[in-house]
């Protein structure tokens, strides 16, 4: 579905005088998809994704962005690069001496685009992010989610290969928030833009994400695609993802289906085998791949027969010892 | 003194005060505004760090600031002869009104730019502007309003000044307030001058205040 890797990161490690802030980073992101980089404050998210664009230049490690290796780039060319790798920002960071028109026209004024073809490119842009006709007004006037609007007709300018986006939703409110990710969602469909995210909401991981990398102490502990995380037992992301009670108490099974979530695979087990399942919690949460459920039962009985049969349908099958 | 007598005197000393505000202002521009930008670009974090450099530029703008007016003056006539040829007249004022302004105003950019803040600055990086770029398009339009009030302080700063300059040879009001108020004892003629100049002073801040009101997008 996917191949080509638009962002790889190997080995990177940051230091802040003693502050380990990246401490070994490895990080590929393909193209297409939307990976999502989440993490408590202080993880080490920021700083990860400002070395993506050097922004930040790392300690150690190397950086590639569309098969170039940023690191090794001299200036004039890092910001040629630049270009091409879009950013979207927590307060927006637009500028007010200027207009919405004027906002999105600065990278293209940077990239020495003639003026009547910016025109025409700014007025496709704001088309794109549902703003036609607001080009004269200045930031001051837009709600947050209009803002952060303008700032990604802005980061779509230059036809950026990847965008990047620091907590692009966090300054917004629940249906700003969604209607925001509705749009990079779009933009990723549409366009095939890849984005690499960060967030340290779970629900924007949830909603909109193909794959994740979660961060810690400036590590990243688990990464990879969300449908394959899933499936991974022991897998943090799913513990997160799901309100289940943890740890589980011992002796109990930890059934994670995918699919269709009406499937009467359980009732199938009690009748087929000697046991009794009762259930001790539950949830099934919509991802962007598709609804996964998670089940917490206690199962007496002629259990082995029975967790094999489970495991047979494709259930993801974790016996708390 | 009656008011025939006291009108021409007024209209030329004020054409005066404003030929040595107005040159000062300019050259104040030409030079304040670079080293404005100079201490916010080459300070530690800055958009291209020379900490040596911008230590050197701080000392030479706190010497600048910490001379009383009166003192500079006096101090640089050297300097005044090798530039103007003369140290008396309008055009030799110019000179240390310059020279005393720069500073001054350079610590009020200097401060109108810091207010811009670091996520614009950043982003404008993020999308691969050069240095120059982010100082023309991002850091002065940005600080726009703030440079239009640091230079109306200064504009202020400098009528005051000129009235000292006047003293040694450049005339102007305060020259003109000198002269006669003070040493021919013509009260009126020193009320009216002390009136024009508050005058001034108040159509200058309040026009300066306008326009950097109209240039805020806050
Ligand atoms: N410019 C800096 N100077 C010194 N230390 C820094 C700097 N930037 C980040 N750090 C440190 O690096 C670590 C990681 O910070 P970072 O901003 O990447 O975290 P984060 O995961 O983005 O957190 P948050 O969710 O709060 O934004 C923290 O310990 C932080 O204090
Ligand atoms: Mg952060």
């Amino acid at each position: 579905m996917w191949g080509f890797l638009v962002i790889q990161v190997s080995g990177l490690r940051k230091l802040y005088g003693d502050t380990v802030a990246l401490d070994g980073v490895d990080l590929r992101v393909r193209e297409g998809e939307i990976y999502g980089v989440l993490g408590q404050s202080g993880a080490g998210k920021s700083t990860l994704l400002r070395c993506v664009n050097l922004l930040e230049r790392p300690t150690a490690g190397t950086v590639t962005v569309a098969g170039q290796d940023l690191t090794a780039l001299p200036s004039r060319e890092l910001n040629r690069a630049r270009q091409r790798i879009g950013m979207i920002h927590q307060h927006f960071a637009l500028l007010s001496s200027r207009t919405v028109a004027g906002n999105v026209a600065f990278p293209l004024e940077v990239m020495g685009v003639p003026r009547a073809e910016r025109a025409r490119r700014v007025a496709e842009l704001l088309d794109l992010v549902g703003l036609s006709g607001r080009g004269g007004d200045h930031p001051h006037q837009l709600s947050g989610g209009q803002k952060q609007r303008v700032g990604i007709a802005r980061a779509l300018a230059g036809n950026p290969s990847v965008l990047l986006s620091d907590e692009a939703t966090s300054a917004l409110d629940p249906a700003t928030t969604r209607s925001v990710l509705d749009l990079l969602k779009r933009l990723n469909a549409e366009l095939g833009l890849t984005i690499l995210l960060i967030t340290h909401e779970m629900n924007v991981v949830k909603s909109v994400c193909d794959s994740v990398a979660i961060m810690s102490g400036g590590r990243i502990e688990e990464s990879g695609a969300i449908a394959d995380l899933i499936r991974t037992p022991g897998s943090r992301l799913t513990r997160e993802i799901f309100p289940l009670p943890e740890p589980a108490p011992s002796g109990s099974v930890t059934l994670t289906f995918t699919g269709d979530p009406q499937r009467p695979v359980v009732s199938e087990a009690v009748r087929k085998f000697d046991v009794e399942i009762s259930i001790l919690g539950g949830s099934i949460e919509e991802l962007a791949g598709g609804s996964v459920g998670r089940l917490r039962v206690s199962i007496t009985g002629d259990t082995a027969p029975a967790l094999a049969f489970l495991r047979e349908r494709g259930l993801l099958v974790e016996v708390t010892p | 003194m009656t008011w025939d007598e006291m009108t021409p005197l007024l209209w030329e000393a004020a054409g005066q005060t404003a030929q040595m505000v107005g040159w000062s202002t300019l050259f104040t521009l030409l030079f304040g505004l670079p080293l404005g930008v100079a201490l916010v670009v080459f300070d530690r974090g800055g958009l291209r760090p020379l900490p040596a450099l911008r230590s050197v530029l701080g000392v030479l703008v706190n010497v600048g600031r910490s001379l009383p007016f009166i003192v500079l003056m006096i101090a640089i006539i050297p300097f005044t002869r090798l530039v103007v040829g003369t140290t008396i007249g309008t055009a030799a004022v110019v000179v240390p009104l310059t020279v005393g302004a720069v500073p001054f105003f350079a610590r009020l950019v200097e401060t109108a730019l810091r207010e811009v803040g670091s996520d614009v600055v950043q982003a404008a990086q993020a999308m691969g502007a050069s240095r120059t770029t982010i100082v023309r398009k991002v850091l002065l339009p940005e600080a726009f309003p703030g440079l239009v009030a640091g230079l109306t302080v200064t504009v202020v700063a400098l009528i005051g000044y000129s009235a000292m300059a006047g003293t040694i040879g450049g005339g102007g009001l305060g020259d003109l307030a000198v002269r006669y108020g003070y040493q021919r004892f013509e009260t009126l003629l020193m009320i009216v001058t002390v009136v024009v100049l508050v005058v001034i002073v108040q159509v200058v801040q309040s026009l300066g205040d306008a326009l950097a009101r109209r240039l805020s997008h806050r």
